[in-house]
C-alpha cells in the first residue's frame, strides 16, 4: 500500500499515545486548538460531523458513534482501513501519513459519506 | 432483569406489544394481511399462508426495546398459536444488530421454536458488517447461487429471494448488482405471466425515502423483468414500520420490525430507533405479518391490517 496509515482499534491506540503523545494532546483532542495532531469527527444523526476536515499529513482522525445505531467509517478506496461495526460510544482511529483526499461512507448506511483532506 | 413487580410488569407491557403479527394469506394469487391470531374465518378459503418476520436485530439491548430476544420469542408463540399452521416463514433481515456470531446463535436458537416446515431468509445490512456476509450465508443461506440469492416455488406461486444489501457504494442506496439482475431475468424468463411471484428482499426495492437511504440503487432494473406478470408482491424490511405502494400489477410493501419502531418517512433528524416509544404503545409498531394464498383469483392484491387493535 502506498501510503503508510495505520488504524488502531482504540485500546490499543490509547496506550500507544498515552507512551507516545503527551497527556494534554489526549485530553485535548475534541478542540485540537493549540494545534495538536488529533481530530474528532462526531458520528451522529446518521451523519459524519464534520462532514468534511482538513488536517495535516500525520493527523489522527477519531470517529466516535453518538447514535444508537451502530455505524462503520468504511474508506472508499482502501484509502485507509476500514473501521468494524461501531456500536454506541465505540471509537475508532486512523493516523493520515499522507497528503490527499480520503472519502468514506458507513458501510451499514451508504449515504452517510464524508471526506478528509490531508494537506 | 430483577423480578420485582415493577420489572415484571414492564416485562409483561414488553410482550404485549411483540404479540402483535400480520400473516399473510395467498389467495388465488391474492396477498391479503392480518394480525397474527386474527380473524381464523379468513383463512378459511387461503390455499395456503405464510409470515414475515423482519428485523429482530437480536444484539440491540436500549431504548425502546431492551429485550429483543424476549419480544421475537413471543412473535413466534405467535406464529405457533396460528390455527392454520403457516407453509414456512420469511425472515427479511436483520437478524441481528452487530453481525457477531453469539447474535447469529442466538436467532438461530430461538428459531428452533417456531413450529413451521422450514424459515427462508435474506440478510440485512446489519448481518452482513466486515465480512460481507460470510457468516450469515454459511448459517441462513441457500446455496443455489453463489451471491446468495435464490427462488422457489409454493402452491403455484414463484417466491424470489433477493439480496440488495452487499457491495454497497458511497453515496449510494441498497444495491442488486448487474450479475443478480442478470440471474432474475433469467429465473422469471420460463414463467408464464399468470404466475403470482412473491419477491422479498431486505431494504425496500422502491425509492421509498431516499435521504435516509431507504431505496434499492438498481431496483428500478428488477421491476422491468416483473412488469409483465398479472401479480407480483414485493415484501421489504428494513425501515421498521408499514409502508405501500402500488405500481400497476406490482405491490410493495414493508414489514414491521420484531424489536423496535422507526420514524416515518423524513420525521425527525434521523431514522434511529424511536426511542421514546413507552411499551405499553409499542405493540402499535412491531410485528409480524402472515400470508395465505386463496384459491381463484388472478389478481395479486395486498392488504394490511394494524398489528393492535
Amino acid at each position: 500500500m502506498s501510503t503508510v496509515i495505520k488504524a488502531l482499534a482504540f485500546a490499543f491506540a490509547l496506550t500507544v499515545l498515552l507512551c507516545a503523545v503527551e497527556a494534554s494532546a489526549m485530553t485535548a483532542k475534541a478542540s485540537s486548538s493549540n494545534g495538536a495532531r488529533t481530530y474528532q469527527v462526531a458520528i451522529r444523526n446518521f451523519a459524519f460531523e464534520p462532514g468534511t476536515i482538513t488536517v495535516p499529513a500525520g493527523a489522527t482522525v477519531v470517529w466516535v458513534n453518538q447514535d444508537e445505531e451502530p455505524h462503520t467509517v468504511t474508506s472508499a478506496g482502501s484509502g485507509f482501513a476500514s473501521s468494524k461495526a461501531l456500536d454506541t460510544d465505540d471509537r475508532y482511529e486512523a493516523i493520515f501519513s499522507r497528503p490527499g483526499t480520503y472519502t468514506y461512507y458507513c458501510s451499514i448506511h451508504p449515504h452517510m459519506v464524508g471526506t478528509i483532506i490531508v494537506q | 432483569m430483577q423480578d420485582t413487580p415493577d420489572s415484571r410488569r414492564q416485562f409483561l407491557k414488553c410482550m404485549a406489544w411483540a404479540g402483535a403479527g400480520t400473516v399473510w394469506l395467498m389467495k388465488g394469487g391474492v396477498l391479503h394481511a392480518q394480525p397474527l391470531g386474527g380473524d381464523q374465518a379468513a383463512a378459511k378459503d387461503a390455499s395456503f399462508s405464510f409470515v414475515q418476520i423482519s428485523d429482530s436485530h437480536i444484539g440491540f439491548h436500549k431504548a425502546p426495546n431492551a429485550d429483543v430476544a424476549g419480544t421475537f420469542r413471543q412473535a413466534l408463540a405467535r406464529v405457533n398459536a396460528e390455527a392454520s399452521r403457516p407453509a414456512f416463514l420469511l425472515h427479511t433481515g436483520d437478524l441481528t444488530h452487530l453481525s457477531r456470531p453469539e447474535e447469529f446463535d442466538t436467532l438461530a436458537g430461538l428459531m428452533q421454536e417456531a413450529r413451521v416446515g422450514r424459515t427462508f431468509y435474506v440478510p440485512g445490512e446489519h448481518d452482513v458488517i466486515g465480512d460481507s456476509g460470510a457468516e450469515f450465508f454459511r448459517r441462513f443461506g441457500e446455496r443455489q447461487q453463489a451471491g446468495g440469492w435464490y427462488s422457489f416455488d409454493h402452491g403455484g406461486v414463484h417466491f424470489v429471494g433477493l439480496i440488495n444489501v452487499l457491495n454497497l457504494k458511497a453515496g449510494g442506496l441498497g444495491s442488486l448488482g448487474t450479475d443478480q439482475l442478470a440471474w432474475l431475468k433469467n429465473d422469471l424468463g420460463g414463467l408464464s405471466a399468470s404466475t403470482p411471484i412473491v419477491v422479498f428482499a431486505h431494504m425496500p426495492l422502491w425509492p421509498l425515502y431516499p435521504p435516509w437511504g431507504w431505496g434499492t440503487d438498481d431496483s428500478a432494473e428488477a421491476l422491468v423483468h416483473l412488469r409483465r406478470f398479472g401479480s407480483v408482491s414485493v415484501l421489504n424490511g428494513h425501515i421498521h414500520q408499514i409502508q405501500q405502494k402500488v405500481e400497476g400489477t406490482i405491490t410493495f410493501y414493508t414489514a414491521r420490525s420484531t424489536a423496535y419502531p422507526q420514524p416515518a418517512p423524513g420525521e425527525g433528524p434521523a431514522p434511529g430507533p424511536l426511542a421514546s416509544v413507552p411499551p405499553d404503545a409499542l405493540h402499535r409498531y412491531i410485528g409480524v405479518r402472515d400470508v395465505r394464498h386463496v384459491q381463484g383469483k388472478e389478481r395479486l392484491a395486498i392488504t394490511d391490517e394494524a398489528l393492535s387493535r
